[in-house]
Order: C-alpha cells, then structure tokens, then sequence
C-alpha cells in the first residue's frame, strides 16, 4: 500500500478529491514532462465498445443459431438468427460510423494485412457476415415468398449459410480482444493474455442471454448452460486481470473503469445464477437472467476500454513500468 | 514479409524490408538537443512548409512551451525545462558576484509550492494573495544575495516522428495508408486514409493523432516531397544552431558516437542517446536524439516496445479462446439432450 500510496501521491497533483489535505509521502516516484501524458489517447469513442459488445453478441447467437438448427429447436434458431444478423448490422453501422471519414469505409478492403488486427477483422467480418445475413432472411420471408423457388433455394441454402456463419463466429468474437492488445495502450496491452477469454466469455453470456430473453424456456436449455459456462470464464479471466502484478493493474482495479467492472461481475454472476435456477421453469425469470448476462457484457466491454483510456492518459502507466523494465535489465534480470 | 526480424529486433534494411528494391540509404534525423537554444524556428518551418492548419493558440502555464506535445497538427514541438541543476561541470561565473534570482527565497518558495499544487499548474497563479514572508526580523537587503542564488540549466528539445524501424502506427493500418518509403521512413497517404484511428493508439511514442475537423491521420512525413527532389527537410533547413541534423541515417549514427564522446569527456557524463540503439523495442529510430536527461523528462517513453512485438502470441491466446468459445457451444447442446 505505502508504494502505490505514493505512486498515487506522484500524480496527485490534479485528482479530482477536491480539497482533500496532501500527506507528506514523497511526491514523485517517477519524472515526466510536466505531468503531461506520452501517449495520445485513443480517438476511438463509444462506438467501439458498443461494437465490441454488438459483435461479440451477433458471434455467439451465431453458435447459438447453428446449434439450435442441428437440434431441431425452431424458436432458439429463428431469434438467435435474427437477434444475431441485428447485432451484426449494429455493429456494421457503429464501425463506419466511428471512422473518421464515414464514405471511405471501403478503403479497409484494399488491403489483406495479417499485421493488423483490424484489417484481420475485417475479412473475417466480411467472411462472417453473408452466412448471417442469408440465414437470417430465410427466417423472416413473408409467407407469400416462403412457396415460390427463390424462397424455397433461400430456405435450404439457410443451414448451410448458418453453419459457415458459425465457423467465423469464433474469429468474430475473439479477434477484437487482439485488436485491443496490439496498440501501446498500457492496459490493453498489458492484459493481452486475459482479454480473448474476456471477450470470448462475454460474447458466449451475452448471446445466451439473448437466447434466454427471447426463446421459450423449454428450447432454451443450451442457452441456460452456455450463459453459465461463458459468465464464468468471463467472470475467472477478468479477475485474472484484476490481480495481474504491476501498476498498470490500477486502470482496471480504481475509478470509473473498477465501478464498470464491478457491476458488471454482479450482473453476470447474477445472470448465470439464475440461468441454472429460477430461469429453468419461468419465464420472466430466464428473461431477467437474459438480460442481466447482455448488460454484464456491454459493462465488461465499456469497463475493458475505458480502463485503457484512462492509462493513456497517466504519463506513470508508461514511464513507471518501462523504467522499472530498465532497471531489471540493468542489474541482469529478465522482466517480461 | 516473413524475413527474419520483419516485427521486431534489430533490422539492417527497412525499405528493403518492405519492398524497395533498389533505394536509396536510410535517411533520418540527429537532434542534438545540447545545442538546441529553443527558438522553435523548426515548428514553424515545419507548419509553412507542410500547410499544417493552427491547432490552438493556446498558452499553457508551464513553461515557455505552448505545443505541448506532438499532434496531427504539430510535427515539430519543443520540449522547455528548467532545472535546478548546472549543465556538466558548467560555471555561470556568479559564484562571488552579489547578484542573485530576481525574487527572494521567500518568494521562490511560494511561487515554487503553488505551482506544484495548483490545479491548472500554475495558470491560476495571481488571482489569490500569496505570502512573502513580511514582516520579517532580518533588515531588508540584509543579505548578499548569493545565499538565495541557485544553480539551474534549461533543457530545450525538438521532438519529431521517430520514424522507427518497426513501426506500430504503420504494422496496424488496416488501409496501406500508412507506408514505408524508399528512405525507411513512415508516411501517411491523405487519399487513403479512412481515419480509423488504429495508429494513434498503436504509437509507443504518442506521436501520430487524428485531426479532428479533417478525420484523417497526420504526422511527420520527414518532408517527403522535400527528400524526393534532394533537399533536406525544412526543420533541419532552418534549425540555426544544427541542433536537427538530416542525413544518411549510418553517418548520423557515427557522429552521434563521436558527439556523445566529446560530451562526456567535457564533464556532461549526464548525455545519453535516445533511439540510437538497433537492439532497441522499436528497432532503432530513424530520428534519434542527444539527451541531457532521462527520456521521460521530456515527455519520452524511457523504453517503448513495438507492439507488434507480441503479435504472434496473441493470436495463439486468441486462438485458444476461439477454439474454446467453439467447444462449448457444441458441448452445451450435445450434454443436455433434447431439454
């Protein structure tokens, strides 16, 4: 406590405490210019944690869909479908819109660049996207086009489309978790290893939330146990993160970011406890449970980001641990 | 793509690297901050030069730096800092002369506390009645003066684009905006780039950024259209004192060595170079500094790592996760039957 007390103190200077009286700890551990940050914070804004919530979603309802169609359970299928191929539209509409230039979101498909997590994900979107549109029209046709041929060919082109939407869906929820940890971003960076089960956890829990929302509990059985599985890998990997060594832990485990988090660990734990209680006979109950497994994953995901925002934005998330590296070198240990 | 080194480690041949055959050496930039006398002639020339739109006329309270930092519309900035501290072994030659700092220690000691502790870093320095000491038992002009005089050095630094060998704004652009030229330096195409910010959070050094009216990603292009027609870029051009200095990047190195030297025989033992070293995070920098202090004193990550570096193994985590995500969700429907 005494040395984070005093790296706290070190950037004391302008907290938002107000008037709170200074101790006589000494000020700075570390040096900086003026207290000025080194790193640009990321230009990204809501959008991105919105979509990183969206496309998670529409990736497990992905798995959820194909799942159900192998099955035979029509209800789970048709809304895990058609709740997905929404959330990828969302997420569609939230990355062109977070651009800076909207009208050359096309510039993106000029290039395949395996260095870049984004062009990455941009070619397993657009490998993940038709299968998800296709299976989703079949499930919506107007009964009048459902006997003609092209209704019919749509029809049984749907299990098809849903299975190829599932094979990428894996790739659509985890490549955003990379995405995040290859910028100098400390926090992300720094938690490069929890994310994917972060992100992956939290796409399997939203889209079972989805599915305990809105299918009949007797075909939500699958959703019930994957909300379950993927809550608590979300919950474990996201802990994980909380107690990783270093300073730069405190991006997640203080402020705003921490608050996120926290509610959303209650919510998902919640949304998981009653995925295997309450949520098996009644309704309303799997729709509470469903809904609180979705808002526990858009918390993580605005909680996860905003965390990396925030050490950005604090010159000691970078110099301290790069100076510490420095000095272990010096004196002949290996850190990281 | 796949040669040896292509993300991370030390790499003899950058261009080459990314695919210029025949090219010319890699260019790059020296500052030698121990000459810069901080008169920011580089920050303008750099503006006139490259039409960079105003980015606030701004005055920032600190120091007589008022950029700030670099940004999409800053590609030149100079770091200002005083310290309490003689430069090497310098003598001001004040020593017995009765003359000290303007104000008295009293005075030194307020302005000094308040601007610590003062919410806008001293910019609100004036608008509350600060304590002098008065009354005091000492006669006024009682003392020498040389008893309140203090040692003290400025440092002044032009800040650039690092140019780096492994570069993170140029391995995450997702649109081949950003490209490696014939000289190994890093450039942003303006018709290409789609503003999706990728870059600003995948620079170590916080240097490129989005401009925001505009939406597309700037920053130093090392004068580009300058290097094409055999000039040398309009900062260096009109640095007065060759603290920026433009050249063969293996030259510059050398005279580097040599500087560092002459420095350190002088008595300033406290010289160090920044982005010199090949084996570096980044691979070596392309614009490299001479400093006269910690990195981080001038606003510089003491040791930024590319963070390409780790690509390999993040995808092999991510890998992992997909491939669980996709277990479960078979297992969830095969364990439980038709429930």
């Amino acid at each position: 406590m005494s040395r984070d007390g005093a790296v706290r103190q070190g950037r004391g200077g302008r907290d938002d405490d107000g008037g709170r009286e200074r101790s006589m700890v000494p000020r700075a551990t570390f040096r900086s210019y003026y207290g000025r940050p080194v790193l640009k914070p990321p230009v990204w804004e809501w959008k991105i944690p919105a979509y990183l919530f969206t496309g998670g979603l529409s990736a497990g309802a992905a798995l959820l869909a194909a799942g159900a169609d192998l099955t035979d359970r029509p209800e789970l299928r048709r809304t895990a479908r058609v709740g997905g191929f929404a959330a990828l539209l969302a997420s569609m509409y939230l990355l062109v819109a977070d651009l800076g230039r909207p009208e050359r979101f096309h510039h993106m498909l000029r290039v395949a660049k395996p260095s870049s997590p984004m062009s990455v994900g941009t070619w397993i979107l657009v490998a993940y996207g038709p299968g998800s549109a296709l299976a989703a029209t079949a499930e919506v046709l107007p009964a009048a086009v459902r006997g003609t041929l092209p209704g019919r060919l749509l029809r049984l082109a749907a299990r098809p489309a849903g299975l190829s939407a599932a094979v990428f869906a894996p790739g659509v929820a985890s490549y955003t978790a990379v995405l995040l940890s290859q910028t100098a971003v400390p926090a992300w960076h720094d938690a490069r290893r929890e994310l994917p089960f972060v992100f992956t956890g939290s796409a399997a829990a939203s889209a079972a939330g989805l599915g305990m929302l809105t299918a009949p509990v007797a075909e939500a059985g699958p959703a019930r146990r994957l909300g379950a599985v993927g809550a608590a890998a979300e919950i474990v990997a996201s802990r994980l993160i909380d107690r990783r060594p270093g300073l730069v832990t405190q991006a997640y485990t203080t402020g705003r970011p921490h608050r996120l988090r926290k509610a959303s660990e209650y919510l998902t734990l919640g949304g998981a406890v009653t995925a295997l209680t309450l949520a098996r006979r009644s309704r309303v109950a799997a729709a509470v449970g469903g809904l609180a497994l979705m808002a526990g994953s858009v918390l993580q995901r605005f909680g996860t980001f905003e965390a990396g925002v925030t050490s950005t934005k604090d010159p000691a998330y970078v110099v301290e641990p790069q100076r510490r590296r420095l000095q272990a070198r010096e004196e002949g240990r290996d850190e990281e | 793509m796949t040669a040896e080194n292509s993300f991370y480690g030390p790499l003899e041949d950058p261009a080459g690297d990314a695919g210029h055959r025949e090219h010319p050496p890699r260019m790059g930039f020296f500052t030698d901050t121990s000459v810069c006398i901080g008169c920011k002639a580089c920050e303008v020339a750099c503006k006139e030069w490259n039409g960079i739109p105003e980015d606030g006329i701004d005055l920032l309270g600190m120091s007589f730096d008022n950029t700030g930092m670099l940004g999409a519309s800053s590609w030149r900035h100079v770091a200002f800092i005083e310290q309490e501290r003689p430069l090497g072994r310098q003598d001001a030659g004040l020593a017995d002369l009765p003359v000290g700092p303007s104000s008295t220690e009293e005075a030194e000691e307020v302005v000094a506390d308040a601007l610590e502790v003062a919410r806008r870093g001293g910019g609100d320095l004036g608008t509350a009645p600060v304590d002098l000491g008065f009354p005091s038992f000492d006669l006024p002009g009682a003392g020498t003066g040389t008893e309140t005089r203090t040692q003290f050095r400025w440092l002044m630094s032009s800040d650039v684009c690092k140019h780096c060998t492994h570069a993170g704004c140029l391995d995450v652009c997702p649109t081949g905006a950003l490209f490696r030229t014939e000289f190994g330096t890093v450039v942003v195409q303006p018709d290409i780039c789609n503003g999706c910010g990728y870059c600003v959070s995948g620079c170590p050094y916080g240097v490129i950024d989005r401009r925001p009216d505009d939406g597309r990603a700037w920053k130093c292009t090392m004068c580009y259209d300058r290097l094409r027609d055999g000039l040398e870029p309009a900062c260096a051009k009109a640095c007065p004192t060759d603290s920026i200095q433009f050249g063969p990047l293996d030259e510059l190195r050398r005279n580097a060595d040599r500087r560092l030297a002459a420095l350190h025989e002088a008595g300033v033992t406290e010289a160090q170079l920044y982005g010199r070293d090949p084996e570096d995070g980044v691979g070596g920098d392309g614009a490299f500094f001479l400093l006269l202090d910690d990195p981080e004193v001038y606003g510089l990550p003491p040791d930024p790592v590319v963070p390409t570096r780790d690509l390999m193994s993040m995808w092999k985590h991510a890998g992992v996760a997909a491939s669980a995500l996709l277990a479960v969700s078979a297992a969830v429907f095969v364990r439980g039957g038709r429930r």
